[in-house]
């Protein structure tokens, strides 16, 4: 009897994958455990594996279609079996999602016999079939939390699959390859004579354009700008950096600035909070949000307790997640939760824009470039560093003069970075 | 008799069978029934008696004359306990005669296995042929599917040293397991596990045992502390004990043997009535016509295998002692187990050598497996042990055996087991809650969550876990 292979749910809130890839073709052998194909999640690229032996007798969607979980995107049975070619369509009754994991024990019988869906079986409907469960050996769920591996994302070799040490260890720790056929966005427009491309919005397009809309449309927006000088904290920076010489993990603007935000934040606690549909909450813990560009996306990585690191551990930290966020590597707990955030286009020579803010935190401050500018001394020009600081304020939570307050101890703080350590 | 096997509906072909299996020991056996559980027509050929060494001639035997040595050595201390028994005299015969029975009962048990999955058993010296098949005497079987070697080890001297077997005054362990009468003094050559049990055993029996062992210590696979307190306890007895002895040159006579003994830069003369070789074991790979096959042999003279236990020559398998060590029963189980599904066509879990147990039936026993403290320091692991000592655990203390500790190496950083080594009373049977504990990569906090019953010698190793934790309770 053929066995169906369903679009599994391969991250927590996944409701549809797009079958970016089949690495498997029709006709191709195929064993318990094997990659078939590769998936777009809303989160990452992941891996639809085998849950039987035989032949991947029928695809059912084509590469780059967007199929809703438990929908049967194939088949695997006996060479020249034949399979229900409108099973595409419909998705599996969770019983019968629960019969996938219960046929990989099941003998075939000899004789293939022409079948329209396997039945499930009252004893494999029994069988807890949760595609997002991971079976792991406790050595392995402990080596895998250390080095950040998604034990979701390993193919087990253990009894039933299961990821034991060895597959931890063999893991890749680059970032599974991104076979998304879209062009990346700084790719260079091609002159090819055709005025334009489409391409069909990935997972984590069309959530970040349902988190945008929801956050543009009924969020009250506004926008407060201020310029703040940078010489002193340019100084800091160069003696820190001098001080660390060849120690290695060296400060960054960056690194000042979510400093600075979150020290500011400590003091004014009315902007350090989420809107919550019938109430405020205001936070007393400082985690910093921060906007990381990535192929096809952007993602916000959180630095917990900012207020209480160190620059050299806040930047050791942003490297390390920011690193990883590229590689779409990122663990849930680790991109979510923070208070407020802070983005930052500096390196991209903008002098100053707004950010969008990220429900349900309060604001969200846009860092533009430090540039040299002339600027009024008493009454003499001189040519000093500047920044210019733009904050989005949700104004169901910020007012205008609460939020100003917030921008002008921030202002303080960096242009007189010995403030940090009061 | 042969039982024909039914090749194709309607047609019968004798001597035709899926499987041989060359050999009835463990290895052959398990193989045996294994491959009949997946409905395939498997033979055995065997010459001598089904269960091999294991069962005839070395661990079934030597567990019953162990115990007899337990029971004379307990009532010899049951005074303190409130028991006297007086007048206690030890007979090595009449523990002999009780060891061949139950050697006998285990062999006739093999036999009732092989007839209950209907494998046929061919009695005779069998002799590979090339395109799977097997002569016995003048019948040729044929394999459809796989021939397995199962041939397994035998006793071995050291003719170098001109201590060549000659079953009176130079004996090897097929030989003590068959004694009416033990000899005065005994010499046992090789300290490892049949060298250990050996003098326990003769020791109880009023032997005067001298144990003597080329390399630096006694056991000397397992852990150092685990010879450290064998060697206390066998010279507390009253056996000498000479480790990282070299036996130069043997003089054997009609009624005695002289050793010359270099140990510690020292020269020692051992006399004794007996010589018993325990330095290791032959496989028997000669005269089965491995040549003809194309079947190789490795540098240290096994069968030569891939990870399947394939031999160099297709459609014929190796298991158990002729196919490497550790030459263990259990080991040889498994292999049968495993080669029988891979002829079945089955995908068996593959086998972790490194996770066999390793037991010395010795009093106190000795259990280990994985990584000694020494291998955990040369394969330069970052470890942590945790140790337990049965002196303060309540149950040992009850029974008096509060010989021994339960030693755990886990690695540092995420707690993996590394390597657990028990003496002790019952270690044979503790250790293999640590044997799971590896198989599925748990870790020591797993067994600590475990919980363990009170009062038994099993608390130990929950508490040698925390010890390896920096929070061990009861010390």
């Amino acid at each position: 009897m053929a066995t169906k292979v369903h679009m599994e749910a391969l991250s927590p809130t996944m409701e549809e994958g797009r079958l970016v890839k089949w690495t498997k073709h029709e006709g191709d052998a195929v064993k318990s455990g094997e990659t078939l194909a590769e998936v777009e999640t809303d989160k990452a690229v992941m891996e639809l594996v085998a849950r039987a032996d035989g032949q991947l007798l029928k695809v059912m969607v084509p590469e780059g279609t967007t199929v809703p979980v438990g929908n049967v995107v194939a088949w695997i049975g006996k060479p020249g079996e034949k399979v229900d070619g409108d099973g595409a369509g419909a998705p599996a009754p969770k019983s019968e999602r629960s019969a996938v994991s219960g046929a990989r024990e099941a003998p075939a019988p000899a004789q293939a016999a022409p079948t329209p869906a396997p039945k499930p079986t009252p004893a494999a409907a029994a069988v807890p079939a949760d595609a997002t469960r991971v079976k792991a050996s406790p050595l392995a769920k402990r080596m895998a939390k250390d080095a950040g591996v998604d034990l979701k994302l390993i193919q087990g070799s253990g009894p039933g699959g299961r990821v034991i040490k060895r597959d931890v260890e063999a893991a890749p720790t680059a970032a599974p390859a991104l076979a998304s056929a879209a062009p990346r966005s700084a790719d260079r427009a091609p002159r090819t004579g055709v005025p334009y491309e489409d391409v069909p919005l990935s997972q984590i397009r069309k959530t970040i354009a349902k988190r945008l809309v929801a956050s543009i449309g009924p969020i009250p927006h506004f926008f407060l700008t201020t310029e703040i000088d940078m010489e002193r904290a340019a100084e800091a920076r160069e003696a820190l950096n001098t001080q660390l010489g060849d120690e290695g993990g060296k400060i960054s603007f960056n690194d000042i600035i979510i400093k600075a935000v979150a020290l500011a934040l400590v003091q004014h606690r009315a902007c350090n909070a989420w809107f919550q549909e019938d109430h405020i909450r205001y936070w007393n813990e400082v985690h910093i949000g921060m906007a990381v560009a990535i192929e096809d996306g952007l993602i916000t990585p959180v630095i917990r307790n900012a207020d209480l690191k160190s620059l050299r551990q806040i930047g050791a930290e942003a490297r390390e997640l920011a690193g990883r966020a590229r590689n779409r590597r990122l663990k849930p707990e680790e991109y979510t939760g923070a208070t407020f955030s802070v983005s930052n286009l500096g390196m991209f020579d903008i002098d100053q824009f707004t950010a969008v803010i990220n429900p349900p935190e309060g604001g969200i401050v846009a860092i533009g470039s430090i540039v040299p500018k002339p600027v009024a001394d008493g009454d003499r020009l001189v040519v000093r560093r500047r920044l210019r600081v733009t904050m989005s304020c949700d104004h169901r939570v910020i007012d205008g003069a609460t939020g100003a307050a917030f921008l002008k101890t921030l202002k303080q703080m960096l242009e007189n970075p010995l403030a940090m350590l009061l | 008799m042969l039982r024909p096997y039914q090749n194709e509906p309607g047609s019968f072909v004798a001597n035709q069978f899926d499987v041989i299996i060359l050999g009835g020991g463990p290895a052959g056996y398990i193989c045996a029934i294994r491959s009949a559980q997946l409905g395939l027509g498997t033979a055995v050929i065997e010459q001598d008696k089904l269960g091999g060494v294991c069962v005839n001639i070395g661990c079934i035997p030597t567990k019953a004359l162990l115990h007899s040595a337990y029971i004379a050595t307990l009532l010899k201390e049951s005074k303190d306990f409130g028991v006297e028994a007086s007048g206690v005299k030890t007979d090595y015969g009449v523990a002999m005669k009780r060891s061949r029975r139950v050697s006998d009962q285990n062999s006739k048990g093999v036999e009732f296995l092989m007839k209950k999955h209907k494998i046929t058993v061919v009695k005779g010296t069998g002799v590979l042929q090339p395109g799977k098949k097997v002569k016995v005497g003048n019948d040729v079987y044929e394999a459809r599917k796989a021939v397995v070697v199962a041939t397994g080890s035998r006793v071995k001297g050291i003719p170098q040293i001109g201590l060549d077997i000659n079953k009176t005054t130079v004996i090897s362990s097929d030989d003590a397991l068959l004694m009416e009468r033990v000899p005065d003094s005994l010499a046992i050559i090789g300290a490892g596990a049949v060298g250990m049990e050996f003098a326990d055993i003769f020791q109880a029996f009023g032997v005067k045992v001298t144990l003597i062992e080329a390399l630096p210590r006694i056991l000397p696979i397992e852990d150092a502390e685990a010879s450290d307190v064998l060697t206390k306890s066998y010279r507390k007895r009253g056996i000498e004990v000479i480790a990282g002895a070299k036996v130069s040159k043997a003089t054997v006579g009609k009624d005695k043997v002289t050793l010359e003994v270099e140990a510690e830069g020292e020269k020692k003369r051992v006399t004794a009535a007996a010589v018993l070789m325990a330095t290791g074991r032959a496989v028997n790979t000669e005269n089965i016509g491995l040549k003809e096959c194309g079947i190789q042999l490795t540098d240290r003279g096994f069968i030569k295998v891939d990870k399947n236990l394939q031999t160099t020559a297709p459609g014929y398998y190796a298991i158990g002692d002729v196919a490497g060590p550790p030459m263990l029963a259990h080991k040889g189980f498994r292999e049968g187990s495993v080669v029988a599904e891979l002829i079945a066509g089955q995908k068996p879990h593959p086998i972790r050598y490194d996770n066999v147990p390793s037991v010395t039936y010795c009093h106190p026993e000795v259990a280990s497996i994985g990584l000694t403290e020494d291998q955990c320091k040369e394969k330069k692991l970052d470890y942590v042990a945790g140790r337990f000592p049965f002196s303060a655990n309540g149950r040992a203390r009850g029974t008096g055996e509060t010989e021994g500790f339960v030693k755990i190496l886990r690695d540092k950083k995420y707690g993996e087991i590394f390597g657990a080594h028990i003496v002790g009373a019952h270690a044979s049977e503790m250790i293999h809650e640590l044997a799971v504990a590896r198989e599925n990569e748990y870790t020591v906090e797993e067994i600590d969550l475990a919980i363990h019953a009170h009062p038994t010698m099993s608390e130990a190793i929950g508490e040698a876990a925390l010890d390896s934790l920096g929070r061990v309770l009861h010390i």
